[in-house]
């Protein structure tokens, strides 16, 4: 019988089937870092279990690390705290650790596929929700609760209910302009923030398999945006190039012969899926978000929404209370909002194709006056990937603030946050209240170019406009 | 390991409305610097419970009425964002033993269940009820019984239903996994023993 990508990977990690009808999943692969592994730790040493296959988890230092503070201890003791729980936890249980030392630290999302870790056809679990990132490679990755880290740790398994597969199928080329990231804010805008619930999306068409690497991770990395806790991309030769000499990826015969696995996990061409969206990429404009939650997402054109468009009660409250907040005026353009701050990075767009991209544009070009510009790389091999070709020059010298791997200002669990009601153009994931670190400041998603175009005029702007995007 | 049978939860409830109300609002990112669970629960809802300079906002947690709360109301998607089982920790551990909304976010509904929470879904309307009822006398009891899915309110009742792996887990006293998951661990060999990437 034809079968998805999911039901693939599915059924050849499912172990047996639980009392309560779930299914004991097996978890190829463990990823893990600080903020939610230490209490799945102390479960364990509660219940005086060994970690069953110390092999298949990797650790790595991302959400609380100071961006321009390495040597410890930390200025903040709370987070030395987390960094020496992980470092010994790692060490008591023979855990590899991407530690800061290592050179090939960076925020877990990065570090897994970097470092060929993540491989297609595996089930991946992290303590993470954008743990779906690692779908691009065709692999079935959740992101999951501490005390699924423990399940996973003592049993290398966790349960679990069997989702459905919608196909979210985007065909044709983007316009100039437009990137990876305003496809995911399309399709959220369009599908609603909880439209993906109980639903694995397999992003698939013609731009998807046009897409490389670092494209697909973009998209999938927002998958749960969209309540989609799974997201994925049939693996290719694109994924097989990615793949080839990575440090974990296999070799000699051995790539040979995963090579010709990974690609049979790609769905079937006649298989059938729970639901179908059909989407024209050339529909697609620079995207950006206006409110608080990534599905209240406009294009750069569109003025902000007034809540009498709303179609529901519910829908005017959510408008009412996002613009509120945001201290947007409706029907105003987007376009010419005034900035605070202009963040690149985070596990969504943290990447060396991220930085490429805003180099190539921002040489000779300056962050405006008063603009807090803060760039960075998503791990220590995308830092010195860009110390080789020079970008982290180019966007010092533009006034951009060129920072250490990590989570940074995606969540502010580290220094960098927004102060007051400071509006922040960011190249992050989640437009949630407080949470960029300052309980009223605002988050504007958008591209990292878009961010770029931003922190150039200091205000919203449309990256077309501001840079000379048609040769691209 | 036996697990206690948590066929229903009841007490007094209290109502917070809003949908989307995503895990950051339940529990901030700064509270989650810690290496235990231990004391997040006085952290829940903190940023719209309390004012820049931890004054007490307009809230029904802060509201003396519902201070004894042990069922928690809310709306659609509750739950939505991060995978923290920091929020339903906070959750828990401020008091609350179930929770009835009109949907709930897959990774938050999970990891509810893991901790033993009801997670309940129930229409607008009939939250409305409750919400009204509650309002309308704080110390009437409420209880999500999760056998007979509804959740009654004093003489009334209104239908809540509960996802079937997670009603039987709960009923069973099988909702912490770990024990039945750790029983599969010889089969969980084999089957890692078939795929390649597992052999290293």
């Amino acid at each position: 019988m034809a079968k998805s990508l999911f039901e693939k990977v599915w059924d050849a990690h499912a172990v047996r089937t639980l009392a309560n009808g779930q299914t004991q999943l097996l978890i190829g692969t463990h990823l893990i870092h600080e903020v939610t592994s230490p209490q799945a730790f102390g479960m364990l040493r509660d219940l005086n279990l060994p970690v069953l296959m110390p092999t298949r988890t990797f650790a790595t230092v991302d959400h609380i690390v100071p961006t321009d503070q390495f040597v410890e201890p930390y200025a903040d003791p709370l987070a030395q705290a987390m960094m020496d729980e992980l470092r010994k936890n790692c060490a008591d249980n023979n855990v590899t650790f991407f530690d800061r030392e290592s050179g090939k630290q960076g925020i877990v999302h990065i570090v897994g596929p970097e470092q060929g870790i993540t491989q297609p056809g595996t089930t991946i679990a992290c303590g993470d929700s954008h743990t779906s990132t690692h779908g691009a490679f065709g692999a079935i990755a959740f992101g999951i609760g501490t005390t699924q880290i423990r399940d996973v740790l003592a049993t290398q398994t966790m349960a679990l209910g069997k989702l459905k597969v919608r196909q979210v199928e985007v065909n044709g080329q983007l316009r100039p302009g437009v990137y990876a990231k305003d496809v995911i804010l399309h399709v959220i805008a369009q599908l609603g923030v909880n439209g993906g619930t109980g639903y694995a999306y397999e992003f698939a068409g013609t731009l998807f398999e046009s897409f490389t690497m670092e494209q697909r991770m973009t998209v999938c990395n927002m998958s749960i945006e969209g309540g989609a806790r799974v997201g994925y991309v049939n693996p290719d030769q694109t994924t097989v190039d990615y793949l080839k000499g990575r440090p974990y990826s296999p070799t000699g015969a051995d790539w040979d012969a995963a090579v010709e696995r990974w690609l049979g996990f790609a769905s079937d061409a006649d298989c059938s899926y729970d639901d179908v969206v059909v989407i024209n990429a050339a529909d697609i404009a620079p995207s950006i978000t206006w409110g608080i939650n990534p599905g209240q997402g406009i294009s750069i054109d569109q003025s902000i929404p007034d809540a009498e468009i709303a179609t529901s009660d519910d829908e005017k409250a959510s408008i009412i209370e996002a613009l509120e907040y945001m201290k947007l005026t409706p029907g105003a353009p987007i376009k010419g909002t005034p900035i605070n701050v202009a963040f690149l990075g985070s596990c969504t767009n943290g990447r060396l194709s991220d930085f490429q991209e805003v180099a190539k544009f921002m040489a000779g070009r300056k962050v405006a006056d008063g603009i807090k510009a803060i760039a960075v790389p998503g791990s220590q091999i995308v830092a010195a990937q860009c110390a080789k070709e020079g970008i982290d020059k180019v966007l010092s010298e533009a006034g951009f603030e060129w920072r250490a791997a990590g989570c940074s200002m995606c969540l502010a669990m580290n220094p960098d946050k927004l102060i007051g009601d400071q509006l922040c153009a960011s190249s992050s994931n989640r437009n949630f209240k407080g949470r960029q670190g300052s309980t009223t400041g605002r988050t504007v998603l958008m591209s990292p170019l878009m961010v770029a175009a931003a922190a150039v005029t200091g205000q919203i702007a449309d990256v077309r406009e501001v840079f000379d995007v048609s040769s691209n | 390991m036996a697990l206690e049978r948590i066929t229903a939860v009841t007490g007094q409830a209290v109502y917070v409305p809003g949908n989307d109300i995503d895990t950051d609002r339940i529990i901030p990112a700064r509270f989650m610097k810690c290496v235990t669970f231990d004391g997040l629960g006085e952290y829940l809802f903190y940023d719209v419970r309390k004012d820049a300079d931890g004054n007490d906002r307009a809230h029904p947690l802060n509201d003396e009425r519902f201070k004894a709360a042990t069922v928690l109301f809310s709306g659609a998607n509750f739950g939505c964002g991060s995978s923290r089982e920091h929020a339903p920790q906070a959750i828990q551990k401020y008091g609350f033993r179930g929770i009835v909304a009109e949907n709930f976010a897959e990774i938050f509904f999970g990891n509810c269940t893991t901790l033993g929470i009801p997670c309940a879904v129930a229409t607008r309307a009939d939250i409305a009820k409750v919400a009204a009822a509650v309002e309308a006398d704080p110390t009437i009891e409420v209880s999500i019984d999760v056998e007979a899915q509804v959740v009654r309110h004093g003489a009334d009742s209104v239908p809540a239903e509960i996802r079937g792996s997670a009603r039987d887990a709960l009923l069973n006293g099988r909702w912490d996994a770990i024990a039945e998951l750790h029983e599969g661990v010889p089969e969980v060999q084999t089957v890692a023993s078939s795929l390649p990437y597992m052999a290293t």
